[in-house]
């Protein structure tokens, strides 16, 4: 077990050697040659068992199936949708990936989506010719009204999200926030007032910023006590403007 | 053999790295070498356009090298010309070799470089920017890119070849390197050389290309981890 070339957590750039042994496995974002295992994206080791990976610090989004992603609508077709998922390739909503029935050659699709909605869909299926299809069946899904967009480093929504939930969960309860994160990075957040979604703003990024730190949800819990905004059933300050749907 | 500048003959210039200095790309880098600053910006891997050029199986790496106006004692007209679409597709073939392409078919990854300030060795800094702006926008390689250049003066090699020693050198040999998997990815070679001297002159890459890889692994771990 001594013939790792680097420990837990150690800082990698594309290239370093991680193992020189048949004895290792790698993960994710590590590949092999010969019999050393290198490390593939600029991130952080991760090791497992046998299992060596990579965490990345940066990266585009990459679309996966079962993927919860927000997008915006960039185009409406005649039996469906174009949405801009901040991959390398396009997403395409067709009309059979939408709840309920509705006859295109009745309807003026733009209705229902139009260009510049943000929408909340799971990625239903990529193709190997890279052609990535979403639905809205699922129970989360739909069109945003109202709120804010907050686009983050895709490479860091599992630090946002926590584990199992935690961190987001925490964001929710304490400030009264609701906030949906797509996994390609893209952050829906509404709260009571505008003060109250400029500070969850702030602590987004600052999740972002500090994503190698351990122990970081105490340390975001210190910073969402200390936070100074209107609680949920508080009246907003006086002067302050905002818009209620 | 005492340089112009001072330096060793094995001795890189001044080297200076720092990487997350645009913030609308996706990762970039400023390098410095001695006088000459390259600035590279890495965007995408994004959908490539025009389309017909989209490759069904791979990503294609699309670079374009451009020198400031202001970057040398006689302006440059802006825009492309022959030589910074000879250093453009270098650089991208340079570069590509190390990007595992297969990962993003069809799409297609822009570098940026721009040379600020040129005092000879632009190439080999582009390429360097480039590789560590690559890293930072999280792109996945087999290694990273090192470059550097080796000329022969008065009989002896000279690394990293500054401003005049360049018309004094009997050579200019830049060669792109991988310090890992002990592979070159690109090597020009411009004068009259001998087999020996190329196999010195291959030495003395292999052993600046290590001293580079250390300051572009240091400058993104600053960027990343403070």
């Amino acid at each position: 077990m001594s013939d790792l070339l680097k420990k837990d957590r150690d800082f990698v750039v594309p290239g370093e050697k991680l193992v020189e042994s048949m004895e290792y496995l790698p993960g994710r974002n590590c590949f092999r040659d010969g019999d050393i295992v290198f490390a593939k994206k600029m991130g952080l080791v991760n090791i497992s068992g046998r299992v060596l990976s990579v965490i990345p610090l940066n990266g585009i989004y990459m679309p996966a199936r079962d993927d919860m992603i927000i997008g915006e609508v960039t185009d409406v077709q005649s039996n469906g949708w174009v949405v801009d998922v901040g991959a390398p390739y396009q997403a395409y909503l067709p009309l059979s990936g939408i709840r309920g029935y509705l006859d295109s050659a009745k309807t003026d699709l733009s209705k229902v989506y139009g260009v510049g909605d943000m929408i909340y869909g799971k990625i239903k299926m990529v193709s190997s010719t890279q052609s990535v299809h979403i639905s809205m069946f699922d129970r989360m899904c739909r069109k945003f009204s109202g709120g804010r967009i907050l686009k983050v480093n895709p490479a860091k929504v599992p630090r946002i999200i926590g584990k199992s939930g935690s961190m987001i969960d925490m964001i929710k309860r304490k400030t009264g926030c609701r906030v949906v994160v797509g996994q390609n990075g893209v952050v829906w957040l509404e709260g009571d007032c505008p003060k109250t979604e400029e500070f969850v703003m702030d602590v987004i990024k600052q999740i972002q910023d500090n994503s190698h730190v351990e122990g970081l949800t105490n340390k975001i819990e210190k910073v969402l006590d200390s936070g100074n905004f209107p609680a949920r059933d508080r009246v907003p300050d006086e002067g302050v403007e905002y818009e209620k749907d | 053999m005492k340089r112009i500048d001072g330096r060793k003959a094995d001795e890189l210039r001044e080297l200076e790295i720092e990487a997350g200095v645009l913030r609308n790309a996706t990762g970039s880098a400023r390098v410095r070498m001695g006088r000459t600053i390259a600035v590279a910006g890495v965007y995408g891997p994004r959908e490539m356009f025009p389309r017909r050029l989209q490759k069904n199986e791979k990503a294609t790496v699309q670079v374009r090298y451009t020198m400031a106006p202001f970057s040398t004692d006689e302006r440059v007209r802006p825009g492309r010309s022959r030589r910074s679409q000879e250093i453009s597709m270098v650089a991208a073939n340079a570069l590509e070799a190390a990007v595992f392409t297969e990962d993003f078919p069809k799409a297609s990854i822009d570098v940026f470089v721009d040379i600020i300030q040129a005092d000879a060795g632009t190439r080999t800094a582009a390429i360097n920017a480039a590789a560590v702006a690559l890293a930072d926008a999280g792109v996945p390689m087999r290694d990273m890119i090192c470059s550097v250049a080796i000329g022969k003066i008065d009989g002896t090699y000279v690394v990293d070849l500054a401003g005049k020693e360049e018309d004094a050198s009997v050579c200019d040999f830049p060669v792109s390197y991988m310090p890992n998997l002990k592979k070159v990815t690109h090597m020009q070679m411009d004068g009259n050389i001998t087999k020996k001297d190329m196999e010195e002159m291959m030495k003395l890459v292999v052993k600046t290309c290590e001293k580079i890889h250390k300051a572009q692994k240091e400058a993104l771990e600053k960027r990343w981890l403070k």
